[in-house]
C-alpha cells in the first residue's frame, strides 16, 4: 500500500500542485466541532481549496457545521460505529484514502493531541516527514515552526510531493461562517480490507475516555487566563484563581510543578509539552517563569505576573508585574473587579 | 513472549533542559559547542519504564538506542547506568546528524526491531530541541504496530499492553497488541539517579557502535532548513506598585472584558 500511495503521489498533475489543495482532518466529539479545527481550516485555506475529511459516528450535524465555514468547498464525511473514538490506527487508512481519491496537496490538521498523534502514521504512509506546530505558511512548501520551547523559528522547506502540517492554533484565526454557498457533503466509505492491510486487524482496542469536566472556556481558545504555579501552595488554593477567573470569563491553567505536585488535572498545563495558549490576557500567579512554561504563553498580548520573588524570571516577560503575596494580591483584584 | 519482551528504548542526546539556547549569528542553527548536553528528559522516563518492566519480569531484554554524534555514546552509558543490559549506536557525522528527521530515525529504529527481534519500542513523547512529537508514530506506522502515545501508565495484559494517555481534556485508555510502540509522557514515573557504582559498572556493559553503512541506508532528505532565527523579542514592561496600579493599567489597555 505504501508503494501504490508513494507512485500515486507523484502522478499528481502540475496543475494541483500549483494551485496548492488540502484536505483538513476535522477533529470533533461526534456533536461539535473543536475550535482549533477553526484555525486549522483557515491555515489551510492560505494553500488553496479546501476539502474536509469528518470521520466519526452519528457525526452529520458536524459535518453540516463544517460545510458552512469559510473557504471549504467539499466535506467528505464517513458515519461508522468503529470512528466513535477515533484512535491513530483507525483513521490513517481514512485518511489515506481521501488523500488518495482527492489527490491533494497538503493533508493539515490543528497541533493538537489528536492531530499530533495520527498525522505523523499518516506521513510516514506516504514516506513524507510531518511538519509539526507550524506558526506561519510562507508558502505552499514553505513553512516556519518553534523548536527548543520557542527559543528559536526554524523556516524550512518540504520537499516532499504531499505535505503533512499540524498548524498551531494560536498562530492562525478561526475560519468564520461563510456568506456564499454551503460546501457539498459526501459520504465516504471506510476503505476496504484490502486496502487496510495489516492495519485491518485488531491492533488496537478503545477501552475509555475520561475528560475533565468544565464550564469554564476551554484553556486554549479563552480570550483571558489565570494561571497558578508552584506558590498555589496547594490544590484548595486553586479556588481563589477559579473565583478570579470567573470575574475575567477566563479559563485557567498551571504550570508544570502545580501540575506535578498534584493541585490540578494535567491537562492544565501550559507549557512547552502542555498546551499553548496566546490569549488578549494572561495573568500569572505564583509561576517563576521556568523556558519550558514560557513557550506555551509567551505570545500572549498582555502579561501580568503576579509573584512575591522580584528576581522571578516571569517579570522579563510580563508587562506588568506586581511584586506581592498573591494571597493578598488575588483577592484584592477579585474585589476591584 | 512469554519469555519476556525484548525492549528497545530510544536515548536523544539533546542541549540540557536548563540551558537558555542561542540562535548563531549566522541563522543556521543553535549553538551546541561548549553546551551542556544531557539525555532527552522524555527518554529518560521511557529508559526507567523499561527497567521496571524489566524488574517485574516482564522484559526480557532492554536495549538502549542512540543514532548521532559519536558523543551520543555518553547518554548511552547513562541508560546503562540506570540499568539497561546493552546498547547500541549509529553514529553519523556531526554535520548528518545536524540533519535527521524524525523519519530518518524511525527508518534505522526500524531495522534495529527486525535485527533484534524487538517486542517493544518505549520513545518519548518528543525530544525537547526539535519537539517533533513524531519518531513513535512514525515507527509504528513503518512496522505496522499500533502505537499508544503519550502514556501515563502502562500495564501488560498478557498479549496487550493497557496504556493510560495524556489527551487534550483528560485522558484515555486504550489497549494495543504487542508488540507495539509507546511514548510517555512526563507524568509516567520518576527516572532514578544511576548510582556511581552502577555508573562503573556500565563502563563493562556492551555498547556496539554501527554506522549508516551497516544498514545500507541513505537517509534521504526532506526538509531543507533554509534559516534559523530568534523568536521576536517582548517589549520590557514595568512594575506595578498595587493591585488598584495594576487593575487601572489593564483597563487602560482595554484588555478587562467588561465585568460581571
Amino acid at each position: 500500500m505504501i508503494r501504490a500511495l508513494g507512485v500515486r503521489s507523484r502522478l499528481i498533475p502540475n496543475t494541483l500542485r500549483r494551485f496548492g489543495s488540502s484536505l483538513v482532518i476535522v477533529e470533533h466529539n461526534n456533536s461539535n466541532v473543536e475550535p482549533i479545527t477553526l484555525h486549522a481550516i483557515s491555515a489551510a485555506a492560505k494553500l488553496g481549496s479546501v476539502s474536509c475529511l469528518v470521520g466519526g459516528s452519528k457525526c452529520s450535524s458536524v459535518a453540516e457545521e463544517v460545510t458552512k465555514l469559510a473557504g471549504v468547498t467539499k466535506v467528505l464525511v464517513t458515519d461508522e460505529q468503529c470512528l466513535e473514538n477515533s484512535v491513530a490506527e483507525k483513521i490513517t487508512p481514512l485518511v489515506l484514502s481521501a488523500q488518495s481519491k482527492l489527490g491533494v496537496s497538503h493533508i493539515v490538521v490543528g497541533s493538537s493531541t489528536f492531530g499530533r498523534d495520527f498525522l505523523p502514521r499518516v506521513a510516514a504512509k506516504l514516506n513524507t516527514s510531518p511538519i509539526n506546530d507550524v506558526i506561519a505558511i510562507l508558502s505552499e512548501d514553505t513553512f516556519q515552526r518553534p523548536i527548543y520551547a520557542g527559543n528559536a523559528v526554524v523556516t524550512l522547506r518540504s520537499l516532499d510531493p504531499i505535505r503533512c502540517l499540524a498548524v498551531r492554533g494560536t498562530a492562525f484565526p478561526p475560519s468564520t461562517i461563510s456568506d456564499g454557498p454551503a460546501a457539498s457533503i459526501e459520504s465516504f466509505p471506510l476503505p476496504g480490507a484490502e486496502a487496510l492491510g495489516s492495519e485491518a486487524s485488531d491492533l488496537v482496542e478503545f477501552v475509555s475516555v475520561e475528560k475533565h469536566k468544565s464550564d469554564r472556556p476551554e484553556l486554549t481558545d479563552a480570550s483571558v487566563v489565570v494561571s497558578g504555579g508552584r506558590g498555589m501552595k496547594s490544590g484548595e488554593n486553586f479556588e481563589l484563581l477559579y473565583q478570579l477567573a470567573d470575574k475575567l470569563n477566563a479559563a485557567v491553567g498551571a504550570s508544570r510543578a502545580a501540575v506535578d505536585a498534584g493541585f490540578v488535572p494535567n491537562d492544565m498545563q501550559v507549557g512547552q509539552t502542555g498546551k499553548i495558549v496566546a490569549p488578549k490576557l494572561y495573568i500569572a500567579v505564583g509561576i517563576s517563569g521556568a523556558i519550558q512554561h514560557l513557550a506555551g504563553m509567551k505570545d500572549s498580548k498582555v502579561i501580568v505576573a503576579i509573584n512575591k520573588d522580584p528576581d522571578a524570571p516571569i517579570f522579563q516577560v510580563a508587562d506588568f508585574g506586581l511584586v506581592e503575596d498573591l494571597f493578598k494580591a488575588v483577592p484584592t483584584m477579585i474585589k476591584l473587579l | 513472549m512469554s519469555a519476556g519482551l525484548r525492549v528497545l528504548v530510544g536515548c536523544k542526546r539533546v542541549i540540557d533542559y536548563a540551558v537558555k539556547i542561542r540562535v548563531r549569528p549566522d541563522a543556521t542553527g543553535v549553538v551546541t559547542e561548549g553546551v551542556k548536553h544531557s539525555m532527552n528528559p522524555f527518554d529518560e522516563i521511557a529508559v526507567e519504564e523499561a527497567i521496571r518492566m524489566r524488574e517485574k519480569q516482564l522484559a526480557a531484554d532492554v536495549l538502549a538506542f542512540n543514532c548521532g554524534s559519536s558523543k551520543g555514546q555518553d547518554v548511552l552509558r547513562v541508560a546503562l547506568a540506570m540499568g539497561a543490559d546493552r546498547a547500541i549506536q549509529v553514529e553519523v557525522d556531526d554535520p548528518v546528524s545536524q540533519k535527521l528527521e524524525p523519519l530518518h530515525v524511525a527508518e534505522l529504529m526500524e531495522k534495529i526491531v527486525n535485527d533484534e527481534k524487538i517486542d517493544l519500542v518505549i520513545l518519548g513523547k518528543q525530544a525537547i530541541d526539535n519537539d517533533a512529537v513524531q519518531t513513535g508514530q512514525i515507527l509504528a506506522a513503518r512496522l505496522g504496530w499500533p502505537q499508544a502515545t503519550y502514556a501515563s501508565k502502562i500495564t501488560k495484559d498478557g498479549n496487550f499492553l493497557t496504556v493510560v494517555r495524556e489527551i487534550d481534556g483528560g485522558s484515555s485508555t486504550v489497549k494495543v497488541k504487542l508488540p507495539a510502540v509507546v511514548t510517555v509522557d512526563l507524568r509516567l514515573n520518576q527516572p532514578r539517579y544511576a548510582t556511581l557504582p552502577n555508573i562503573m559498572k556500565a563502563k563493562k556493559k556492551p555498547l556496539t557502535v554501527k554506522k549508516l553503512s551497516d544498514f545500507g541506508v541513505e537517509l534521504t532528505p526532506h526538509i531543507e532548513i533554509l534559516k534559523v532565527e530568534d523568536p521576536p523579542v517582548r517589549v520590557p514592561g514595568i512594575k506595578v506598585d498595587s493591585v488598584e496600579t495594576l487593575v487601572a493599567k489593564l483597563k487602560e489597555k482595554g484588555v478587562l472584558p467588561s465585568t460581571k
